[in-house]
């Protein structure tokens, strides 16, 4: 290892820990004198709580306490908030329903937690909470969000009349009646976007300690972003000052959006750690985490796409119905507005789009941003009418899209967003020649020799992320800023640390924001540390989701860099006695412009901290620099995916052979690690496609609560992908970012949906498009074929 | 309570455990073994493999004193001192990993894979074997690439390997 550069392949530090098992989870935290908490849920969806009786279980050997929503509100703890106000179309503003950590008075959906046991052993926690008893009085559910609106529906919370938190509406209603009324050919779709259980590998978990000396907490939370999760639990939750509580996220095995949350658990954990003045310790369980995690997606849609004579897009109209789930989540609001309807103008020139959307309340676990987070829903909708609208107007699906593409930029789009760059044609190219699109034709004729079915299908996406303008997000609703923060120590011996407030659980950030910095500074990467995940250390930060630690995490240490690099200068200048305008920065050394007088980076750095050449009041002692980058806009990457399958019409069986895709990213600072970002995010969107899908019965109960019943991708269902870039540089941050962590579940579905339903010849198969929904679609559109 | 005894990536141990342990439970909460996680309640996510007598199991569906008088080797007994095991190297070299929770049990997987069915891999066979191994990060795109590399490198000095394995 060395001096890194941008664009390399560089190998990743923090995989040195976990290889040999050396990883710290929060799991694996042990504190002395620990104790450990097991949470009772309902196991009803909907439910008053007439009594709680917890005698039997407090009297059990080894328990400590057994609490209930009733001692937390004692305590004046308060209520999980969402944070985005939302306002319908009338101007109210969003009906959210109080949210207590533990459950007061009824219950809303099956999983809900309702009282706690904290006991001195796992075993003993578990035993003692099949002993407390609660007294329910069952009350009809509703899971449906459709009929969550109907009269009869049971009404889940009295704030919300016909469970509707808002109805919303984006563009002009009355201009898209126009362009329909015009148009010369209309095509329509319903679809359901399924409900998705996020799934990472770790499941959560907290451990909560109590310092009673100093009257101080501190937390390890499976967090994606520690110092939102501090600032809610101490401003709106209430357990601590904020500067009394100090929260860790170490090692984090994976997030998607699932881990954004603050959660029942960690606050309740808190809080008997104080209590108890010991430590408390909750992991969760798969079986918890598929009934407490944040869903994602559960959309129910009805689209209309309007062509005129030359097949150019005239108008887009969407309704769609978002299931919320049980309780507004923190930020599921906005999932469905602002990170949806926004992005339904996808890669074209649409002139009008007008977009309703309702939120409701069923009795189903809260719904929130889980990997694309709305912009999967969106590509879904567009990408799907487009390739839908080519094969009922008799056009090639890459060629309608070709005629509609944004081509001239920056781009103002009907839905808020300015597309600020982009060349679709050239990812859409690349894409087909990867793809070989051309030998489609032949590829089919020989599956059809071996009886088997073969499609193939488009998606050219564009999603916004590198969330985001702080005022955009303010003036849209949004409670709190899009910005991030990096402070870069330089050590007395030339060594640096980074502070960030980004997080890593998988994206590599000990390894890229380090080849940053070691490219800039042009000092060995192994001198270069990424310290980040606790609020002791790292002042601030937003944290890491929407596809946002590229372009706001490094552009805020691009600007900590600036400034470091400024002061550096400075010192130089003194040592090198020239003028601060002379002195040149580059591979690490500072040179008089002109001469060979130079010294390095080292040199320079010891002087500044022994500060022995210059006057400390003109110049600080010292090399230690911090930056706030606030984005000036959403960044967007765009792409096309094209996947091939060949479908066994016996079976209905999918197999994908190939699936390509191309993206533009802006500049890339790590290959390795972009791509492998593709991947996962493939393979998610793939999942949502073929295979995932939470399923409730009528009375609630989660049907797929366990790996056994809900699919999860694995090895042998996933194909080898074909992955290359195109570029457009982002012209809205100093290094030309934008962001890759989301594009693969963005624009996966929509491709493997337009492959199949062309191999079958359907309009529409849903997703899951497991063999069974296949193999019916197949036999509803070749009845003939079927009775084979 | 019931007294267990059993080999540790080489080290001697003794205990007395509730019966109801299981496996990666003395592992991780008496031996402070942490690298081996828990990642599902149905046995199917594969993040608890370790070897067992030379053979792969999940020790989240086996009983700490089903190990009675054992040879278990976990993740943190695969690299021989300061050097790593072919596997752990080529997970590296791969970028087989993102978030590394999935990771010790995709390596102890893999090693068993190679010993089962040999150096030369083909991506067809991996896939089907890592059936039991779940990633949610990493698509198994670099998995597969890593552990087909891996098995090659295990070819090469395996005296050596054999010995710690």
């Amino acid at each position: 290892m060395s001096v890194t550069q941008i664009g390399a392949a560089v190998r990743r530090k923090e995989d040195q820990r976990f290889i040999t098992g050396k990883g710290r989870y929060t799991a694996d935290i042990s504190r002395p004198g620990q104790s450990h908490a097991y949470f009772v849920r309902s196991p009803h969806a909907h439910a008053k709580i007439k009594r709680i009786d917890t005698a039997a279980a407090a009297a059990l050997p080894g328990v400590l306490l057994v609490a209930t929503g009733a001692d937390l509100a004692a305590e004046k703890i308060g209520n999980l908030v969402c944070g985005w106000m939302i306002h319908s179309k009338d101007g109210s503003p969003m009906k959210m329903a109080p949210c207590p950590p533990l459950a007061v008075g009824k219950v809303c959906y099956v999983g809900e937690p309702l009282a706690v046991v904290i006991a001195e052993t796992m075993i003993q926690a578990r035993d003692a909470a099949e002993k407390v008893n609660v007294d329910y009085e069952v009350l009809p559910a509703v899971v449906d969000p459709v009929k969550a609106q109907t009269p009869d529906a049971a009404q889940i919370h009295e704030i919300a009349p016909r469970n509707t938190i808002y109805q919303w509406h984006l563009g002009d209603a009355s201009a898209i009646e126009t362009a329909f009324a015009s148009a010369k050919h209309v095509t329509k779709l319903d679809f359901i976007n399924n409900r998705l259980v996020p799934n990472s590998m770790e499941p959560r978990a907290a451990v909560a300690e109590y310092d009673s000396g100093t009257d101080t907490l501190t937390l390890w939370t499976t967090s994606q972003n520690p110092h939102v999760a501090r600032l809610v639990l101490t401003a709106f939750i209430g357990i601590a000052p904020e500067h009394k509580l100090r929260v860790i996220a170490p090692d984090v095995g994976g997030g998607f959006g699932s881990k954004i949350y603050i959660y029942p658990e960690e606050i309740t954990a808190l809080w008997a750690a104080r209590r108890l003045e010991r430590p408390v310790k909750w992991v969760g369980d798969r079986s918890e985490a598929f009934v407490t995690d944040a869903h994602g997606r559960d959309h129910v849609t009805h689209a209309e796409m309007a062509f005129d004579a030359d097949h150019k897009i005239v108008g887009l109209r969407v309704k769609t119905i978002a299931n919320l789930g049980g309780y507004m989540s923190l930020f599921s609001s906005a999932v469905p507005t602002y990170l949806y309807a926004t992005l339904l103008s996808g890669q074209y020139t649409i002139p009008t789009i007008y977009c309703e959307v309702d939120a409701v309340y069923t009795n189903t676990v809260p719904v929130d941003a889980y990997r694309g987070a709305g912009r999967p829903e969106a590509t879904f909708v567009v990408e799907r009418l487009v390739e839908v609208g080519a094969r009922e107007m008799g056009i090639d699906p890459a060629e309608l899209r070709r005629r509609n593409f944004i081509k001239a930029f920056p781009y103002q789009t009907a839905v808020v967003l300015t597309y600020d760059v982009g060349d679709y044609d050239a990812s859409l190219k690349k894409a087909m020649e990867l793809a070989d699109y051309k030998g489609f034709a032949k590829r089919k004729k020989e599956s059809a020799r071996r009886g088997k079915l073969r499609g193939i299908g488009f998606s050219t996406y564009i999603e916004a992320c590198g969330i985001a303008p702080s005022q955009a997000v303010g003036s849209l609703g949004g409670g709190v800023g899009g910005w991030e923060s990096a402070e870069i120590r330089v050590n007395p011996t030339g060594s640096v640390e980074v502070l960030t407030g980004s997080h890593s659980h998988g994206q590599g950030h000990e390894t890229t924001f380090a080849q940053l910095v070691s490219s800039r500074l042009g000092i060995p990467i192994e001198n270069v540390s990424v310290i980040h995940g606790d609020t002791d250390k790292v002042q601030f930060g937003m944290g890491t989701y929407g596809s946002r630690s590229g372009a706001v995490g490094m552009s805020a240490i691009v600007k900590a860099l600036d400034k470091v690099e400024a002061k550096a200068k400075k010192v130089a200048s003194h040592l090198l006695e020239a003028a601060e305008g002379d002195i040149v920065f580059k591979d690490g050394k500072f040179t008089v412009a002109g001469t060979d007088k130079s010294i390095d980076w080292g040199g320079v750095v010891f002087n500044a901290y022994i500060a022995h050449k210059f006057s400390g009041q003109e110049l600080e002692p010292g090399l230690k620099e911090g930056a706030f980058y606030d984005p000036i806009n959403f960044t967007f990457p765009a792409g096309c995916h094209i996947c091939e399958v060949e479908v066994d019409p016996e079976t209905g069986e999918t197999q994908i052979v190939s699936f390509t895709a191309v993206d533009d990213f802006g500049v890339v600072i790590n290959p390795m690690i972009v791509e492998g970002q593709v991947h996962g995010g493939v393979a998610q969107g793939i999942g949502q496609a073929l295979l995932e899908g939470a399923v409730y019965d009528n009375d609630g109960q989660l049907v797929t609560g366990s790996f056994m019943d809900y699919t999860m991708p694995r090895a042998n269902v996933l194909p080898t992908l074909k992955v290359d870039t195109t570029m457009t540089k982002c012209p809205s941050n100093p290094l030309g970012i934008k962001g890759c962590g989301e594009a693969g579940a963005i624009a996966a579905p929509a491709a493997v949906i337009n492959a199949i339903t062309d191999a079958v010849g359907t309009e529409s198969v849903a997703m899951p498009a497991t063999s069974a929904t296949v193999w019916a679609a197949i036999k509803q559109a070749n009845p003939a074929r079927a009775a084979e | 309570m019931v007294a267990v005894s059993m080999t540790v990536n080489g080290k001697p141990v003794t205990a007395d455990v509730n019966s109801r342990t299981l496996l990666v439970q003395y592992l991780r909460e008496s031996l402070r073994l942490t690298g081996t996680h828990v990642g599902c309640d149905t046995s199917q996510c594969g993040a608890c493999v370790v070897h067992v007598n030379g053979r792969a199991i999940k020790s989240c569906t086996f009983f700490a004193f089903q190990a009675e008088g054992a040879n278990v080797l976990t993740i943190e007994g695969l690299a021989t001192g300061d050097r790593l095991h072919p596997m752990q190297e080529a997970f590296r070299e791969n970028h087989a990993l993102q978030c590394g929770f999935c990771t010790p049990g995709m390596i102890m997987a893999a090693v068993d894979l190679v010993h089962r069915k040999g150096h030369d891999l083909d991506e067809h066979t991996i896939r089907e074997e890592l059936d039991g191994n779940l990633c949610r990060c990493t698509g198994y795109h670099n998995i597969v690439k890593a552990i087909a590399a891996g098995a090659r490198a295990m070819s090469a000095g395996s005296t050596t390997q054999k010995a710690a394995e």
